[in-house]
C-alpha cells in the first residue's frame, strides 16, 4: 500500500497540492507511511478497530433494531492543519461565538438587533429553536452558548468555510480524545517527528468552565452530567465525559426539584446539585416548561434555573442562533455586535422564505443542497447532484408547503484526505467540527473531530450516514518556508 | 462522609452487576465440574443433569420448554437460552446492560471487561461442541474472576465498589446453599453407593462446584458428608462458604451506611446481622439433626427478604432525607 500512486482526482486535498505534490506540513508523514512494511497499516487497521469495539466506543443507530450498536469508522491517516492555519480559523471562531452568544443573549432581552432592522423579527419568531420561554432569563455571566461545535468546509479553491453553527447539544468531542488515544496505541510510528497540539486537556477545561458557573460562594460545588440515557445515540460520550471530569452522569429519573432547587437521589437521600452539563434537548429538558410528554427531563427544572438555584450548560433556548435561516445572518450579526467584518465566511445560502431565492432554488434542484432549517445529523437533506427526479419532486413540494422550513445552498466541492479503502488510499470528503468552550474565556480545542464521507464521492459525512473519523493534528509549529494557505489570506 | 454519595440508580446497577457476574460464573462451574463428573459414573446417571436444572431454581420453566433433562437440552439451557433468565448469556448481557449504563462509576478496565466477555460469548456458537465445552466454561469462569480481580485492584473500595461486593457475596451464599441443598438430599439415599468409589467422585464434584476440594482435604481430610455440610456452610475462612459471605456482606453493608459492627440503622442491616449472629452461634450438628433441607429453605427466604430490604433501603427513593452536606441547602440562598 503506497501513496505514491494517490490521485487527488482534480479535488481540494489536504495533503497534496497535485498528484506526487505532497503539503509541505504532510511530507513527514506520508514518508513514515510510504516506508511501513507491506501490510502493516491493514493490520495496525484492524488493530484499531478491535480496540474500539473492545472499549465500547459504539454509538446507537436508531432505525436499526438488530445490531444496534456500531463502531464510528476510524480512519487512520490523520488530517492535518498547518499551525499557521490553525491560528486563523481560532480567532475567527472567538469571533463567531462571542457575536452569536450576544445576539442570543440580545434576542432574549431587548431584540435591538431585531429593533434596528437588520434581520427580519418574523425570522426569529418562526425559528423552531426559539423558546420564548426563555424571555429575560439571565444565565450566569450572561453566557448562553457554553459549548459549541462549529462545522468548517473547505471548498475546491482552498477557502474555508462556516458550513453551521451547532449550539444546542453538540456531540463528537470524545471521539477527538478517543481517536488520538487509538492512534497512540496502534500507530504510535506517525507521530515521531511532529510536534502535535495535544487535545486531552479539554475535559479539564471543561469542567473548569462549567464549575465556572456555580452559584458564587459555595464552600463546594457539586455538577453532574445529565443525559438521555443508555440507549441514546451519544450515550457513549455522555459516561466518557462524565468520566473523565470525575462527575456523576445522571439520568432525568435520578433528579428532583424540590422546594425550587435540584437534588439528585442517593442511597442516603437528596443531595443538592449545582450545576448541570445537560446532554438532552431543550424539548425534553422539563415537561413543565416544554414538551410535557417528556419522560426524559426534569419537572421544575427550568423553574429552579430562571430563579438561579441551579445552572445549565448549554442554556436553554440558545438553538435560536443555530437555525439554519438565522444562520444566514450571522455576518450580519457580527458587524452588528463586533462592529467588524467575520474572519471566517458562511457558505453562500439560499433563503426560501424569500420568493425571489425560492424561485431560483426550485429551478436550481438539481445542483444545490437543501437542508430542513431546524434538523441536524444529516436528516432532512437534499443533496442535488445526487438525487433522483423524483427526490427533487418531492423536495420542492416540501418547500412549497413550508418554505420557511428549508434553505439551499450551492454543493460544494469539499475537500478531501487519502483514505484507506479496502487495501488502497483513495480521497474521501471531509468536513471539520471544531470545539469551543465559553466560560470564563473563550477557549478553542485545537483541532476537532474531523468526519469523513467514507462512501464513495458522497459528501455527507454523518456518522449516521455512512461517515467515519479521523484524527485531526494541528501542528504546533510552523513549516518552514510554508505559505499561508489561501484561507488564512483573508 | 463522603461528599458525593451513590445515585441510587448506581447503586442498583452495581449491586447486580455483582450478583449477575457472579451467577455467570456459578452456573459455569457447576456445569463444567457435572460435565468431568459424568465421565466417572455409569452411564445411567443421567439424573445428574436434572439436578443441575434444581440447583439453578428454574424446574419448571425448563420441562416446559426442553422436556427431558439430557445433557445437550440442559448445557443449551444454562448457557446460551436468551428466553432463561438465568442462563450464562444472559448473565453477562444483563450485567453488561447495568455495566454501561454505571460507565462513570466503573473503572475503564472493568467495562472493558465485561464489554469483552459480552462480545466474545455472543459470538460463540450457540451449539457448541461436546470437546469445547470444558474449557468453555474454564474460560467464562476466568473472565468472571477477571472482572472480580479488576472491581478490587482498578476501582476506590468505596461506596460503589461495596454495593458491587455486597451483591457479588450475597449470590454466592444463595449459590453454596442451592447446590448443598439439592445435592445433599440426591446423594444421602444412595445407601448402596455409601462407601464405594462413586459416593467419593460425587461428593468431591460437590466440592469442586465451588472450588473447594482442596481446602476441604486441607481442613478435615476424608470426604463425609457432615463435614462437608461443616465446611460449606459454616467455614469462617473458605470464601465461598455461606458463613464466610454473609460475614463479608455484612461488612460491606455497615461499609456503606457507616453504623458501627454490632449495631444497625436500616432493615437490611438488622436482617443481614441477625443471620450472621445465627451462623456464628449455631453447631452443624443440631442443623443436621433438625433438618438440612428445611435449614437451607429458611436460609433462602432470609436472604430473600434481606435482598427486599436492601431495595427498599438504597435503590427506591426516599424523598424526605436531605443530605446536609453543606448546611445551607435551603433557605439561605
Amino acid at each position: 500500500m503506497r501513496l505514491s500512486s494517490y490521485q487527488t482526482g482534480g479535488f481540494y486535498d489536504e495533503m497534496f497540492a497535485a498528484d506526487d505534490q505532497p503539503r509541505p506540513q504532510a511530507r513527514l508523514l506520508l514518508d513514515t507511511i510510504d516506508s511501513l512494511p507491506e501490510g502493516q497499516l491493514l493490520r495496525c487497521k484492524m488493530a484499531a478497530e478491535r480496540l474500539l469495539l473492545q472499549m465500547g466506543i459504539t454509538f446507537n443507530v436508531y432505525a436499526d433494531s438488530a445490531g444496534t450498536e456500531r463502531i464510528f469508522p476510524f480512519d487512520l491517516v490523520p488530517r492535518i492543519v498547518p499551525a499557521e492555519e490553525w491560528t486563523w480559523v481560532e480567532r475567527g471562531l472567538r469571533q463567531r461565538i462571542h457575536a452569536l452568544n450576544a445576539f442570543i443573549d440580545d434576542i432574549y432581552h431587548d431584540q435591538k438587533i431585531l429593533k434596528d432592522g437588520v434581520i427580519p423579527a418574523e425570522v426569529v419568531r418562526s425559528a423552531a429553536s426559539y423558546r420564548p420561554q426563555c424571555q429575560g432569563l439571565n444565565p450566569p455571566r450572561g453566557i448562553w452558548c457554553h459549548i459549541a461545535g462549529i462545522d468548517l468546509v473547505r471548498d475546491r479553491d482552498g477557502q474555508i468555510y462556516v458550513l453551521e453553527d451547532n449550539l444546542r447539544v453538540p456531540s463528537g468531542v470524545s471521539y477527538v480524545l478517543e481517536n488520538r488515544e487509538v492512534l497512540k496505541r496502534t500507530f504510535p510510528q506517525v507521530f515521531e517527528g511532529l510536534a502535535i497540539r495535544p487535545v486531552n486537556e479539554y475535559p479539564s477545561r471543561l469542567l473548569e468552565m462549567l464549575e465556572s458557573l456555580a452559584p458564587p460562594g459555595l464552600p463546594q460545588t457539586r455538577t453532574v452530567v445529565l443525559t438521555p440515557g443508555a440507549y441514546n445515540s451519544a450515550y457513549f460520550e455522555h459516561s466518557f465525559l462524565a468520566q473523565q471530569m470525575g462527575l456523576q452522569l445522571v439520568e432525568g429519573r435520578d433528579l428532583v426539584v424540590s422546594r425550587g432547587a435540584v437534588f439528585t437521589r442517593t442511597t442516603k437521600g437528596l443531595q443538592r446539585v449545582d450545576v448541570i452539563y445537560r446532554r438532552i434537548d431543550d424539548d425534553f429538558l422539563d415537561p413543565e416548561a416544554f414538551r410535557a410528554d417528556s419522560l426524559l427531563g426534569v419537572p421544575g427544572l427550568l423553574a429552579a434555573y430562571r430563579s438561579g438555584a441551579v445552572a445549565l450548560a448549554n442554556a436553554p433556548g440558545n438553538g435560536v442562533a443555530d437555525d439554519k435561516v438565522v444562520y444566514t445572518y450571522v455576518p450580519d450579526i457580527v458587524r452588528y455586535y463586533e462592529g467588524a467584518d467575520p474572519i471566517l465566511p458562511n457558505v453562500p445560502t439560499y433563503m426560501c422564505w424569500k420568493g425571489s431565492d425560492r424561485n431560483h432554488v426550485l429551478d436550481n434542484l438539481e445542483k444545490l443542497v437543501v437542508k430542513a432549517a431546524n434538523e441536524s445529523g444529516g436528516y432532512g437533506m437534499l443533496v442535488g447532484p445526487a438525487s433522483t427526479a423524483a427526490q427533487r419532486e418531492e423536495f420542492a413540494a416540501k418547500i412549497q408547503a413550508n418554505p420557511r422550513n428549508y434553505i439551499a445552498q450551492p454543493t460544494l466541492s469539499l475537500s478531501r484526505v487519502p483514505t484507506i479503502i479496502d487495501d488502497r488510499f483513495e480521497g474521501r470528503h471531509v468536513d471539520l467540527r471544531p470545539y469551543v468552550l465559553y466560560g470564563k474565556d473563550i477557549y478553542v480545542l485545537p483541532g476537532g473531530l474531523t468526519r469523513v464521507a467514507l462512501r464513495k464521492g458522497s459528501l455527507v459525512v454523518n456518522s449516521s450516514q455512512g461517515g467515519g473519523s479521523k484524527d485531526t493534528w494541528v501542528l504546533a509549529r510552523p513549516v518552514n518556508g510554508h505559505p499561508v494557505p489561501a484561507g488564512g489570506q483573508q | 462522609m463522603n461528599a458525593n454519595p451513590l445515585l441510587s440508580r448506581v447503586a442498583d446497577s452495581l449491586y447486580w452487576i455483582g450478583r449477575y457476574i457472579e451467577r455467570a460464573d456459578n452456573v459455569a462451574r457447576f456445569a463444567g465440574v457435572n460435565l468431568q463428573m459424568m465421565l466417572d459414573l455409569p452411564a445411567e446417571s443421567a439424573g445428574q443433569w436434572q439436578a443441575l436444572v434444581a440447583t439453578s431454581g428454574d424446574n419448571q420453566v425448563f420441562h416446559e420448554r426442553y422436556g427431558a433433562a439430557t445433557q445437550e437440552n440442559v448445557i443449551r439451557f444454562l448457557v446460551f437460552d436468551r428466553e432463561n433468565p438465568n442462563s450464562i448469556a444472559v448473565c453477562v448481557n444483563v450485567a453488561r446492560e447495568n455495566a454501561r449504563s454505571v460507565r462513570d462509576t466503573v473503572s475503564s478496565e472493568m467495562w472493558e471487561q465485561v464489554n469483552r466477555m459480552y462480545l466474545w460469548i455472543n459470538a460463540s456458537p450457540s451449539r457448541l461442541q461436546a470437546d469445547a465445552l470444558p474449557e468453555f466454561f474454564q474460560r467464562v469462569r476466568m473472565e468472571c474472576h477477571l472482572f472480580q480481580g479488576l472491581t478490587d485492584g482498578t476501582m476506590s473500595h468505596n461506596e460503589a465498589w461495596n454495593f458491587l461486593r455486597l451483591g457479588r457475596k450475597l449470590e454466592r451464599a444463595d449459590k453454596t446453599s442451592r447446590i448443598l441443598d439439592v445435592k445433599y438430599y440426591m446423594l444421602l439415599p444412595s445407601v448402596a453407593d455409601i462407601g464405594t468409589p462413586y459416593d467419593d467422585v460425587q461428593w468431591s464434584a460437590v466440592l469442586k462446584s465451588v472450588s473447594g476440594f482442596e481446602m476441604y482435604r486441607k481442613r478435615f481430610g476424608l470426604i463425609s458428608p457432615d463435614r462437608i455440610v461443616e465446611f460449606l456452610l459454616m467455614d469462617r475462612e473458605f470464601p465461598r462458604a455461606i458463613h464466610y459471605c454473609i460475614n463479608c456482606a455484612d461488612e460491606c453493608l455497615h461499609a456503606i451506611t457507616g453504623t458501627p459492627a454490632g449495631s444497625f440503622s436500616c432493615a437490611s442491616e438488622q436482617r443481614l446481622g441477625l443471620l450472621r449472629s445465627e451462623l456464628h452461634y449455631t453447631h452443624t450438628k443440631s442443623i443436621l439433626a433438625s433438618g438440612l433441607h428445611e435449614f437451607l429453605d429458611a436460609l433462602q427466604v432470609r436472604m430473600n427478604r434481606i435482598d427486599t430490604a436492601i431495595l427498599e433501603d438504597f435503590f427506591e427513593v426516599r424523598q424526605d432525607v436531605m443530605v446536609a452536606v453543606r448546611g445551607m441547602d435551603f433557605g439561605q440562598r
